[in-house]
C-alpha cells in the first residue's frame, strides 16, 4: 500500500525562476513576466482600447449627425432616419461591448498568446501544469478581468458623477485595489484571473544563434594565424578555471570587444605566470577557450562537473 | 513516427560544406543545426500568424521537430558548455512548446465542439450548484413576497423605484396593468434591447467572478435579486394581476432568470471547489472549476443576448398574455432539454 506523504517542497525562488516540465518530461527553464512590464503591457492595451473607442464614437457621432441634419433639412422621412440612428446606437453598443470583452480574448488565443502590449514588452500566457493552453483558460482568465478591473473602474466613476457620499468610491478604489495588489502577495505574481484560470504569464524568450565557437583556425589547431605562435595549455595551467569563467570568456569573445579582450588575457596569464604579448589576445583567448571547454566538456562526460575556479 | 534519439537528427548530408568543429560538442551542433534553424523558421511563421503559408511538409515535421530538438537541449545540457547555444535551445524549445500546446483550435473549431455538447455537458456537470441555486433562487422569492406581505415598507427597499414609477403599494389595477401592456409606444426599443443586454451580462458576470471569494457573494445576489421577483409578485397579485404579470415576466425572465441561475451556479462551483479542494491542490482546484465555469458562462452570456431581445423586442411587440406564456415556456423547454437531454460526447468527433 503506497502512502502519500506531503511533499516537501522548497518554496520557489522569488526571482521570478521557474522550471517547466513539458508533457515529454524535459525540464524547461522559463522566466516570470515582471510585475512592472505586466503593468506596462495593460497600460499600451488600455490605451489602443481607449484610442479604439473614442475613434469609434467620433465616427458613430459624426454619422448620427449627419443623419440628423438630413432629417432637419428635409422633414418627413423621421421613420426611417430614426431607424437609422437607432440601428447606429446599436452597432456602437455593440461594437463598445466586444471591445471590453473581445479584445483580450482574441488576441490571447492567437499563435503569440499575448495581446498587442504583452507583444512590445517580450511576455506571454502559459498554462501553469506546462500542458496545452485552453480557450477555456483564456476565457476564465479575462473573464476575472472583468471585475478586478474594468466594474471597480466603472463603480468609480459612475460614482463619481454623483455628489453623494462617497463610501462607494471607497469600497470601488478598496476592491481595484485589493485585485491589483493580489500578484503582489504571490511568489508566482498571479492574479486573480490567472488562479482561476490555470494560467501565468511569463517572458517570450527570444534568443539568436550564436556561431560555433571552435571552427576558427587558432580554435581547432591552437596555432594563431597572425603571428603563427603555437598556443598548448598544459592540464595544470587548464585546471585554473571552471564553467563559470569559461562562460565569461565565451560572453567576452562573442562581444569581441578590444579592451576587454585584452584585459582578460592579461588576468589569464597572471594566473597562469605567463608573459602577456599585445596584438594577438584574440587567438590566444579563443585557443584557451577551446582547450578548457574540450577538458570540461571531458569531465562532465566522466560525471566530473567543476562550477567555477573555487570548486 | 520511429523513436527519435539522440542521434536521430538528420542534417549529415551537410555536414561536408561545414567546417568542422574542434570540440565534440561543437560538432554535435553542427549535425544539427539545419534542424534547429527549420524549426526556428516554422515557429516564427506560426507566430506571426502566418501558418497558411506553411507547407505540409512543415506542418507535420513541427512536433517531430520539437522532439528532435528537445532532445537535442537535453545532449546539450549534460555535453555542452556553450552558454549561448543553450540559451538558444531552451528559449527555441520554449517557443516550439508555446507552438505545439498552444490553443490551437480555430474560432470555428471552438463554436462547433462548443454547440456540439461540451456548453451542455459543462451545464450537467454543475448540477449539486444547479439545484442549490435554484433552492435559494425560490426561497429568495419567498421571502421577498413574505417581507412584503408583511409590512409594506420593504417593497421600497427590495424593489429600487424612482418616483415617477407606477409600480408602488397602493397602486392601482389599471395603473399596473398599463405597466404591462404599455410597452409599443415606447422608442428605441432595439436600442433598449441592446442595453439590457450588455447590462444583464455583467450581472451575470459578476455573479460568476464573485464565486472568487469562496462562493458567498454569488448566494446573497441569487436571494437579493429573487426577493425584488417576490416583491414585485406580490405587489401585482394584490390587484389581480398575478397572471398577466407572470407572462409579462416569463417571456424573457425564463431565459434570464435561467442564465442568472446558472451564472450563479458556475459561481458557487468555483467557490465550493476553492473551499473544500479536496486531494487537488487548491490551485489546481481553483483552475479545473474555473475553467469550467468559463464555458458555462460564455453560453451565459448568450443565453442574455436571447433574453434581451425577448424583452426588449418580444415584450414590447407582443401584447397577448397568452403568446407570452408560450415564447417564455417555449424557451424553457428549450433550454431544458438541450442542457439535460443533448448528451452528445463533444470529443467524439475529433481524434485523439
Amino acid at each position: 500500500m503506497a502512502i502519500t506523504l506531503p511533499r516537501l517542497r522548497r518554496l520557489p525562488p522569488a526571482d521570478g525562476r521557474r522550471t517547466l516540465i513539458t508533457p515529454e518530461g524535459i525540464a524547461l527553464p522559463i522566466t516570470l513576466a515582471a510585475r512592472s512590464s505586466r503593468l506596462g503591457a495593460l497600460m499600451i492595451d488600455l490605451g489602443i482600447m481607449i484610442l479604439t473607442l473614442l475613434i469609434l464614437t467620433l465616427v458613430f457621432a459624426y454619422g448620427g449627425m449627419r443623419l440628423w441634419g438630413d432629417s432637419l433639412s428635409a422633414k418627413g422621412h423621421d421613420s426611417s432616419v430614426n431607424n437609422a440612428v437607432q440601428f447606429l446606437i446599436i452597432a456602437w453598443l455593440v461594437l463598445v461591448w466586444l471591445t471590453r470583452y473581445a479584445y483580450f480574448l482574441f488576441f490571447e488565443l492567437g499563435p503569440r498568446g499575448a495581446t498587442p502590449g504583452k507583444r512590445l514588452t517580450g511576455i506571454r500566457i502559459a498554462a501553469r501544469n506546462g500542458g496545452r493552453l485552453t480557450a477555456e483558460m483564456v476565457l476564465a482568465r479575462n473573464l476575472l478581468r472583468d471585475i478586478e478591473l474594468f466594474l471597480p473602474l466603472q463603480l468609480f466613476l459612475s460614482v463619481n458623477s454623483d455628489d453623494g457620499t462617497d463610501y462607494a468610491g471607497l469600497m470601488a478604489g478598496l476592491w481595484f485595489l485589493l485585485f491589483a495588489l493580489f500578484p503582489l502577495f504571490n511568489r508566482d505574481r498571479l492574479r486573480a484571473g490567472d488562479i482561476i484560470a490555470g494560467t501565468w504569464v511569463v517572458e517570450a524568450p527570444k534568443r539568436k544563434l550564436e556561431a560555433v565557437m571552435s571552427v576558427s583556425q587558432t580554435a581547432t589547431s591552437g596555432t594563431s594565424t597572425t603571428t603563427g605562435a603555437s598556443y598548448r595549455f598544459s592540464d595544470d595551467e587548464l585546471a585554473v578555471y571552471g564553467e563559470f569563467e569559461l562562460q565569461t570568456l565565451e560572453r567576452v569573445l562573442r562581444e569581441n570587444r578590444p579592451e576587454a579582450l585584452a584585459a582578460v588575457q592579461e588576468a589569464i596569464c597572471r594566473k597562469l605566470g605567463w608573459n602577456p604579448g599585445a596584438g594577438d589576445e584574440r587567438a590566444f583567448l579563443e585557443a584557451y577557450y577551446t582547450q578548457l571547454r574540450a577538458r570540461l566538456e571531458a569531465g562532465m562526460r566522466m560525471g566530473r562537473r567543476k562550477a567555477d575556479k573555487n570548486a | 513516427m520511429a523513436f527519435f534519439g539522440i542521434f536521430g537528427g538528420g542534417a549529415t548530408a551537410s555536414d561536408a560544406a561545414v567546417e568542422a568543429a574542434a570540440l565534440r560538442s561543437d560538432r554535435f551542433r553542427q549535425e544539427r543545426e539545419a534542424d534547429w534553424t527549420r524549426l526556428e523558421a516554422i515557429v516564427s511563421k506560426l507566430e506571426a500568424g502566418r501558418s497558411r503559408r506553411l507547407s505540409d511538409a512543415d506542418v507535420l515535421a513541427l512536433p517531430v521537430l520539437y522532439r528532435t530538438v528537445a532532445s537535442s537541449l537535453s545532449v546539450a545540457r549534460e555535453t555542452s558548455l556553450d552558454a549561448a547555444t543553450l540559451a538558444y535551445l531552451e528559449g527555441l524549445v520554449q517557443r516550439a512548446w508555446f507552438q505545439v500546446y498552444g490553443p490551437r483550435v480555430t474560432l470555428w473549431g471552438w463554436l462547433r465542439r462548443f454547440f456540439g455538447g461540451e456548453w451542455s455537458r459543462s451545464v450537467r456537470a454543475l448540477w449539486p450548484e444547479l439545484s442549490a441555486a435554484l433552492v435559494l433562487m425560490v426561497a429568495g422569492t419567498i421571502v421577498g413576497w413574505l417581507l412584503v406581505a408583511s409590512d409594506q415598507d420593504w417593497y421600497y427597499s427590495l424593489v429600487p423605484t424612482d418616483f415617477l414609477d407606477a409600480r408602488v403599494p397602493g397602486a392601482s389595477h389599471e395603473a399596473l396593468k398599463n405597466t404591462l401592456f404599455g410597452g409599443s409606444k415606447e422608442d428605441g426599443l432595439s436600442v433598449f434591447a441592446t442595453y439590457l443586454f450588455s447590462h444583464n451580462a455583467g450581472i451575470a458576470i459578476l455573479c460568476f467572478a464573485l464565486g472568487f471569494a469562496f462562493g458567498v457573494p454569488p448566494l446573497l445576489l441569487l436571494i437579493q435579486n429573487t426577493a425584488t421577483l417576490g416583491a414585485m409578485l406580490w405587489l401585482f397579485h394584490g390587484q389581480g394581476l398575478t397572471y398577466d404579470f407572470v407572462g409579462w415576466l416569463s417571456i424573457h425572465g425564463t431565459t434570464e432568470l435561467f442564465a442568472i441561475l446558472i451564472s450563479g451556479a458556475a459561481g458557487l462551483h468555483v467557490g465550493r471547489s476553492m473551499a473544500f479542494p479536496g486531494k487537488r491542490s487548491l490551485l489546481e482546484a481553483a483552475a479545473e472549476s474555473g475553467q469550467r465555469a468559463a464555458v458555462v458562462m460564455a453560453g451565459v452570456v448568450l443565453m442574455l443576448v436571447c433574453a434581451g431581445l425577448l424583452e426588449g423586442l418580444g415584450r414590447q411587440l407582443i401584447e397577448v398574455t397568452t403568446v407570452r406564456y408560450a415564447i417564455g415556456y417555449g424557451m424553457l423547454a428549450f433550454w431544458l432539454l438541450y442542457f439535460f437531454a443533448f448528451r452528445r460526447d463533444p470529443h467524439s468527433g475529433e481524434a485523439a
